[in-house]
């Protein structure tokens, strides 16, 4: 992964960053009900998507590597893996602080919490296979198959507010259909906080892409240094006995 | 400006992650482009050994043959 891209994929970020605070903070209404608080969705909503997306890419990247056994389809998998663990955790964090102004609560056992709860140990689970375990050969189907199964909870998610009896609001479609912003102004800020939040993960992505990559060169060189030296003790033991 | 608190807890805890996150990527990445770069330089002077050994391997078997 070039050092340049990373470089302007992280300045792209830092702008389209700044243009989403601006909006959360100076821009946007304040909400009539919920008041300033309300000001986390724009940060948290955008968190969520970035974390279900790439435990989407896990299960797409999980079936590559499945089908066609190349080393970069695990890799991407693996890093997709800790970045949406990443962000799933400020969903969880930043949907708990939200909720106790709110609810009167940091937590309660609503559908959509506790699916979200499940998705992040499932893929808990999946990072804690691969640190225990990374230099076992098997582990990377292992691996592949638990990211695939793990990803299938996030339709759950999604449709959890609409399937079972909720305290959490459906924002961006309600259960009458139409959205939960009444401002275009909230809409507009939404938008470009989850596209904020798309080159973020992008660019945190790429960075973690290209340590794997760097980690397996660094197996590949180490392995080339092993056959030398084989090579260069068995040519010492037949000058030796010539 | 009821629960500005909570609004600054969440921003606060967002930014920290992302900001760690980062620095803990850019620093493992610093120190494994060090140790590859070390692996390599130990491989092409492993290489040019191997080289030389190799060409005085064969100037003892051209002498011993002749």
């Amino acid at each position: 992964m070039g050092t340049k891209a990373a470089y302007r994929l992280g300045v792209a970020t830092l702008g389209v960053m700044t243009a989403a605070i601006f909006m959360v903070f100076v821009y946007v209404p304040t909400e009539a009900q919920e008041g300033i608080v309300q000001r986390i969705f724009y940060f948290h909503v955008p968190c969520a998507w970035v974390a279900f997306a790439a435990f989407a890419l896990v299960a797409i990247s999980g079936v590559f590597y499945l089908w066609f056994g190349q080393q970069v389809w695990d890799d991407l998998g693996y890093a997709a893996a800790e970045v949406g663990m990443v962000f799933c955790t400020l969903v969880l964090i930043t949907g708990s602080v939200w909720a106790k102004p709110i609810w009167g609560a940091w937590w309660t056992w609503d559908s959509r919490l506790t699916t979200t709860l499940v998705l992040w140990l499932l893929y808990a689970g999946y990072l804690a296979l691969r640190a225990m375990a990374d230099e076992v050969p098997q582990v990377g189907r292992l691996a592949a198959v638990v990211g695939i199964v793990a990803a299938a909870d996030v339709p759950v998610i999604i449709v959890s507010v609409r399937l079972w009896r909720t305290i959490h609001p459906a924002v961006i479609v309600t259960r009458q259909g139409s959205h939960g912003l009444e401002d275009p102004r909230m809409i507009a800020t939404l938008l470009v906080s989850m596209a904020a939040f798309t080159v973020l993960g992008t660019w945190l992505l790429m960075l973690r892409f290209a340590t794997l990559r760097t980690t397996a060169r660094i197996i590949n060189v180490g392995r080339q240094l092993a056959l030398m030296e084989a090579e260069m003790v068995d040519m010492g033991a037949q000058a030796r006995g010539s | 400006m009821e629960n500005l608190s909570y609004l600054f807890v969440a921003y606060s805890i967002i930014f920290a992650a992302i900001v760690l996150y980062v620095m803990f990527l850019w620093r493992r990445q610093a120190r494994l482009d060090t140790r590859l770069r070390g692996l390599e330089i130990q491989l092409n002077e492993m290489r040019d050994e191997l080289a030389q050994d190799r060409s005085k391997a064969m100037t003892t078997a051209t002498r011993s043959a002749s």
